[in-house]
């Protein structure tokens, strides 16, 4: 039977929480599950791989693969899909998977989609839902004359549960072919932010206009900080200068799709609307009651961020202590 | 030295989306065409090379309904690109047969020293076909680029990821950079040079006559949707302590994400 190949991703020697989703997904399928890890992290978090449902690990513990180079991983990637024998590849839609992707898949001749909401595999055939026009709607993309599909999920769209620590996978320690590189990564350089990415985070916590100056998103990190959230903005305070490009949510922002999400002084531009209409809960605070954010709301408050904020804080700060 | 930057033709970020009545695609009646957003950081990039760069001569190029494309290369035109040409191509190819038929075009015109193209496109938000052009021509690419710098052999750029990170990349050129938003200020196009792009030849080239076979269409779309009606708004009442508190418990007991 084909096999399902997962590309996964760890962060601090622990497996991403997208690529257990990937890995646990993958094992519902009922196709043999082979995990790809590659870097010295890989290494000791590969007994995670089979926690999470990989029955197999191609582990390249080699530091070269320690920071992603797109020449580099595309071979490898590129011999793992042929050594397993997949007919089907997982990869999440990272800044890593969607960049090595779609390179592998020219280098193969296979399919990739991108940025995939839901994703439904019965035999052959693979179906996946995803955004178009930054959410404004929903497409169901197929395979064609694709013998390898490859699939990029984006994170939080499938269920997690807890860790199997009894089962096991065979490791097979590899080694990829190395091309001559014309492609040198030089320099990491770490992000302000030690949280989550918009695109992987579980609570977004975003600010607008409404903030009066870029001072005030202070009042935001306070909240964020409570609940473990990551801060975003709206395009209007990204071209202020207020914040970077790398916070802002919308069309030609981040697409994010937290459980919570929570707006405040944001007014919402249809821009911003589709970039986080996937949230699942969303909060509006604003103090125009016809500020369009409100049609996509759960719940609003009509009022002055600056008193509401600080005090959500407090109140969340009680509730989160117990 | 040739530059190319790859473009497409979009609607608006605007544009309020509506479905076509058989879900076979979007209702593209009364929409209003742009350049991709991300495309105008590739074509001022692009040509701020060529401002610094004596004999660079910047092509843009396009895949996609000759009659609409075109508009995105006048605009290209207008900023101060030299050349145009458009490959005349059915509506909805996919991001793989799409890549094939921008590196052919590309080889037929002699190869790039460098290749810009926007990060993403904001129709299909595929973010594939930069990184696939650069697989067809065999040369290093880095997407999601917002600083760039120049010498003969390389180019070194600043890549954005996760978490406000960023990656350092050295590349050997012939390359290709996918451009993010803090790359660069687009500029305007002056009058004089739209005026200069009316005039200019747009070279056409048929997609059919490049061989790319049909197998090389791996992807199709259906089953367009709009996303669900989300159910009214629960607008919270009375004094600030009053909705605080009534939110906390509205997420806590009825939404229960608390």
């Amino acid at each position: 039977m084909s096999k399902v190949l997962v590309f996964t991703e760890f962060q601090n020697g622990n497996l991403k929480r997208s690529s257990q989703e990937l890995l646990q997904f993958a094992a519902t399928t009922g196709k043999p599950v082979v995990a790809l890890a590659l870097g010295s992290q890989a290494k000791t978090g590969a007994a995670q791989l089979a926690h999470h449902g990989a029955q197999e690990v191609l582990l390249c513990a080699d530091t070269a693969y320690d920071a992603y180079n797109p020449e580099l991983f595309s071979v490898a990637a590129a011999e793992a899909i042929q050594q397993a024998g997949a007919s089907l590849v997982l990869a999440s839609a990272s800044s890593s998977g969607k960049d090595l992707f779609p390179r592998v898949a020219a280098k193969i001749g296979a399919g990739v989609v991108s940025d995939g909401t839901e994703i439904t595999v019965s035999g052959d055939d693979v179906k996946v839902k995803k955004p178009m026009y930054a959410g404004k709607c929903f497409a169901t993309a197929q395979f064609e004359n694709a013998a390898t599909k490859i699939v990029l999920m984006r994170a939080n769209q499938l269920p997690v549960a807890a860790a199997d620590t009894s089962k096991t996978a065979t490791i097979t320690e590899h080694a990829f072919t190395k091309p001559s590189l014309k492609t040198l990564i030089k320099e990491v350089v770490k992000g302000a932010s030690e949280k989550l990415d918009l695109t992987e985070a579980n609570v977004v916590v975003s600010g607008g206009r409404g903030l009066k100056e870029a001072a005030n998103f202070s009042m935001l990190n306070d909240l964020a900080s409570v609940l473990g959230a990551t801060v975003g903005a709206s395009r209007a305070v990204v071209d202020a200068g207020w914040v970077g490009h790398s916070m802002q949510v919308g069309q030609t922002g981040k697409t994010v799709a937290p459980t919570l999400y929570i707006a405040v002084g944001i007014s919402g531009a249809i821009q911003h609307l589709a970039g986080m209409s996937g949230s699942k809960v969303i909060v509006a605070i604003n103090n125009d009651p016809n500020a369009p954010i409100f049609q996509k709301a759960t719940y609003g408050i009509v009022g002055d961020a600056f008193e509401i904020v600080p005090k959500l804080t407090e109140e969340f700060k009680k509730i989160l202590a117990h | 030295m040739k530059i190319f930057v790859c473009l497409k033709q979009v609607p608006d970020t605007e544009t309020k989306i509506k479905i076509a009545a058989d879900g076979s695609g979007i209702d593209t009646a009364g929409i209003k065409w742009v350049m991709n957003p991300y495309d105008e950081h590739a074509v001022e990039e692009a040509v701020k090379f060529k401002e610094k760069n004596a004999g660079a001569q910047v092509f843009a190029i396009t895949s996609g309904p000759k009659a609409r494309a075109v508009e995105a290369l006048r605009t290209a035109l207008a900023m101060g690109a030299d050349e145009a040409i458009v490959i005349n191509s059915p509506e909805n190819l996919d991001a793989y047969s799409t890549a094939k038929a921008l590196a052919q075009a590309i080889t037929a015109e002699g190869g790039a020293h460098l290749i810009f193209a926007g990060k993403l496109s904001i129709d299909a938000n595929q973010s594939s076909v930069p990184q696939m052009v650069a697989e067809f021509l065999n040369i290093p690419h880095t997407s999601v680029v917002s600083k760039t710098e120049y010498t003969a052999e390389n180019v070194t750029v600043e890549r954005d990821v996760e978490g406000g990170a960023k990656e350092v990349v050295q590349m050997v050129n012939p390359s290709l950079i996918a451009a993010n938003k803090g790359l660069n200020m687009p500029r305007y196009a002056s009058l004089p040079g739209i005026m200069k792009a009316k005039k200019k030849v747009i070279k056409e080239v048929e997609f059919s006559s490049l061989g790319i076979a049909g197998t090389e269409q791996k992807v199709k779309y259906a089953g367009f949707s709009l996303p669900p009606e989300k159910p009214a708004v629960k607008l919270l009442t009375g004094d600030a302590a009053s909705q605080v508190s009534q939110l906390i418990t509205a997420l806590r007991d009825e939404a229960k994400v608390l």
